[in-house]
């Protein structure tokens, strides 16, 4: 155990695989409720927490610091809240207004006072999770670095939460009326919801700063979102995405000599491109290949009920050949070629000299249409 | 203060202050009517990564590359957002955030290659984290008063346009207005105004002098032509307050201090503007109540005399409470005050009797009137 938790990449990668757990856990339903940019306003709103906890109390880590600090972020979301429903301004107004103050005032508090607090301004926006193994802790005789001990218990809070709570936050999640009328208070789940992600923030925030953290906490159940429909099944997913973009995000950016925090928060983005374009159902690429197939499919229905409206004509030489298509489908003779070679490789029909002839299988598809059911 | 305004260096910091103020304020207030106030944010912060790339392309910190570079990669999460929004089923927020958060990662990677090839040469690009304003030359002033100037003479030939895709963009698509091309000029200059700030404020703050200066001036006046020209000045004299602040003492990083002051600002202007202040606003709700509250107190006697059949009856001020539900003696001498009730007194020993006057019977007859010049 010791030899493990001595191993600096395993630190650094267990550490973001942590913050990305704990906080995809909650992104989830923020994403689905569309309050993803809540994360933003609080991770930059925690900042001034940080410091005015400190201030208080001079402690700089720990759960008061943890619960304090929070209460920041917390307070942000809410006065945004307020001010949206004041109708002075919209709700993306709102929050452009609050966390920059926020911000500012943390980032102020910090110019003041840096020289005593272990943070400075540099590490408040980019983290440093390089060096979370510096500072450790006794666990059971097995040393620790301290954000992991902190990370892994609100990974646990969090998950107990979102246990005991699945229910009520998938009805709160998605359809926030009903789950009003049922007496499970979807605007208490909210500001528990909130509270969780602030208090995530914070123990997030020496290993990856304030902005990554967006990206850990929104970017896998995004990714995930586009891959899966089943509410369970995105918070697996996202997690997974979030311990692979630690795992590859350290080794490249070791590889490369690069940020190991930014490289990680890279990672989850390649995963959500790879989402975007390749996601079985919807994904760009499949969709394309979806719409494809269903004008495919259009385009050899078409041509068998032409095929099979003149078969009993006389003039059925005039009519059933490749050429005809052109006046009678408005197909040019490129296309029309396509789709006679296609339909004949899938069996609807057969070239009979220069006529085409539909077979059992061409011909029963467009009676189906002709005379459905009959 | 004014002293302060000799220094050559301060003077270089004010004018730029101004130029960054008056292209912010003005541009963001089309962001914000848009409802596009966070694409000011995931603009800012994905200018981090176009810096980054300037100074590596031009290996150094020559400003036009390294604002070149914040142009391209604010346009190019400009084009995500909008590519996530219509081919996926992520909704507006989720596809800001994420471009926001990849976009700085992809800055934050680039930062530490920087560091890295440039040695001690690197410090400058700190200073756009949170913006440094002594870091402003006299000679980048040209170029910014340039883009700025551009942008805006661009935003007055357009005006028209702009003002009816931000209002009613199916009206301006029925009169045949290119509407997506405007809306993507008006996304570009955005960008353009993000880019200009980011030596002063820095990318991560930049958002709030899009934002901020728009909702104070908004709260000032109903006309788009009054608020962008408001937008401009709060952000400029912020912008020149929160510079020389930062300017005068040592190691407060410019950024949050001009934040703040803008910030200040608004919460003024939220709270005392007129009619949309909140202090005017509660002022009206309170004027209104007390007008029905009055208006009850002078029916109530009315019906009372009614009752009695005797249009001089006082009714007792008690029983009047009891009517009511409350306390009716501030309303009682409010209206006394105004001449539309009276005091009878019948003998010492019981409590006040009030009757209406004939004018409380004439303000009474006409509804909605007569009643509220008591609370003028």
């Amino acid at each position: 155990m010791n030899a493990l938790f001595a191993s600096i990449p395993f630190t650094i990668i267990a550490t973001g695989a942590l913050v990305a757990v704990a906080a995809s856990l909650l992104g989830t339903f923020l994403v689905l409720r569309r309050e993803s940019l809540a994360t933003d306003a609080i991770g930059h709103a925690i900042v001034a927490g940080i410091v005015l906890v400190w201030l208080a109390t001079g402690l700089t880590s720990g759960p008061v610091q943890l619960l304090g600090a929070a209460l920041a972020g917390v307070a942000t979301v809410l006065l945004a809240n307020a001010l949206t429903r004041s109708r002075r301004m919209q709700n993306d107004a709102a929050i452009g207004l609050v966390f920059p103050a926020m911000f500012s005032l943390g980032v102020l508090l910090l110019n003041l006072f840096a020289r005593q607090v272990h943070i400075d301004a540099h590490t408040v926006l980019l983290g440093e999770i390089g060096f979370v193994w510096l500072d450790t802790v006794n666990v059971l005789g097995v040393q620790v670095p301290d954000a992991m001990v902190w990370l892994g218990l609100v990974t646990l809070v969090n998950l107990a939460f979102v246990t005991a709570f699945f229910k009520e936050l998938e009805l709160g999640t998605f359809d926030a009326a009903q789950a009003a009328a049922f007496g499970f208070a979807p605007g208490l789940l909210g500001v528990a919801l909130l509270t969780l992600t602030s208090v995530t923030a914070v123990a997030s925030f020496d290993a990856v700063g304030v902005v990554l953290f967006v990206a850990f906490a929104i970017v896998p159940p995004a990714a995930a979102y586009l891959l899966s429909d089943r509410l369970h099944r995105v918070l697996l997913i996202a997690s997974g995405i979030g311990i692979a973009s630690s795992v590859l995000g350290y080794f490249v950016a070791v590889a490369w000599d690069v940020s190991i925090g930014g490289m990680m928060a890279v990672m989850t983005g390649v995963f959500l491109a790879g989402a975007l374009a390749f996601g079985p159902r919807y994904g760009i690429v499949a969709q394309a290949v979806r719409r494809r197939g269903e004008r495919e499919v259009g385009e050899n229905r078409a041509l068998a009920v032409h095929l099979c409206q003149h078969e009993a004509d006389p003039d059925v030489g005039e009519e059933n050949v490749l050429e005809a298509l052109r006046g009678h489908l408005r197909w040019p003779d490129a296309k029309a070629r396509a789709v006679v070679a296609r339909c004949i490789d899938q069996g609807w029909v057969k070239r009979d000299g220069r006529v085409l002839t539909l077979t059992d299988r061409g011909r029963s598809a467009a009676r189906e249409i002709l005379r459905p059911g009959g | 203060m004014l002293a302060l305004l000799g220094d050559y260096t301060l003077q270089t910091v004010a004018l730029g202050a101004i130029i960054l103020g008056v292209a912010s304020g003005a541009l963001g207030s089309f962001a914000v009517l848009r409802r596009q106030s966070l694409l000011g944010d995931a603009l800012s912060h994905a200018a981090l990564p176009g810096v980054a790339l300037g100074f590596l392309i031009a290996g150094g910190r020559a400003l036009p590359a390294l604002l070149a570079g914040a142009l391209a990669t604010g346009v190019a999460a400009a084009l995500t957002i909008t590519l996530l929004q219509r081919r996926s089923r992520l909704k507006s927020d989720a596809a800001i955030g994420i471009a926001l958060s990849v976009y700085f990662a992809v800055g934050v990677v680039l930062l530490s290659v920087v560091q890295r090839s440039a040695g001690a040469g690197q410090a400058g690009l700190e200073t756009f984290l949170f913006g440094q304003a002594a870091a402003i030359l006299r000679s980048d002033l040209g170029l910014m008063a340039g883009v700025a100037t551009a942008a805006l003479v661009l935003l007055v030939a357009l005006w028209k346009e702009f003002e009816l895709t931000s209002f009613d963009p199916v009206f301006a698509a029925s009169l045949g207005l290119p509407v997506a091309l405007l809306d993507a000029v008006m996304t570009a200059m955005i960008a353009l105004a993000v880019v200009l700030g980011l030596q002063m404020v820095g990318v991560v703050l930049m958002s709030a002098m899009i934002v901020a200066p728009a909702v104070a001036a908004r709260q000032w006046t109903n006309r788009l032509g009054l608020m962008v020209l408001l937008a401009a000045v709060f952000a400029a004299l912020s912008g020149v307050l929160g510079a020389l602040a930062s300017a005068s003492a040592r190691g407060l990083a410019t950024g949050p201090l001009i934040v703040l002051t803008l910030t200040v600002w608004t919460a003024i202007s939220l709270t005392f503007a007129p009619n949309r202040g909140f202090v005017a606003a509660a002022r009206r709700r309170r004027r209104v109540r007390h007008a029905l509250r009055d208006r009850q107190v002078l029916a109530l006697l009315d019906e009372l005399a009614e009752r009695h059949d005797d249009p001089n009856y006082a009714s007792e001020q008690g029983l009047l409470d009891g009517y009511l539900g409350v306390k009716s003696g501030a309303a009682l001498r409010a209206l006394h005050e105004a001449g539309l009730v009276e005091q009878v007194r019948h003998r010492p020993e019981e409590g006040v009797h009030w009757r209406l006057t004939d004018a409380g019977r004439e303000a009474l007859a006409e509804p909605g009137h007569g009643v509220e010049a008591a609370h003028p």
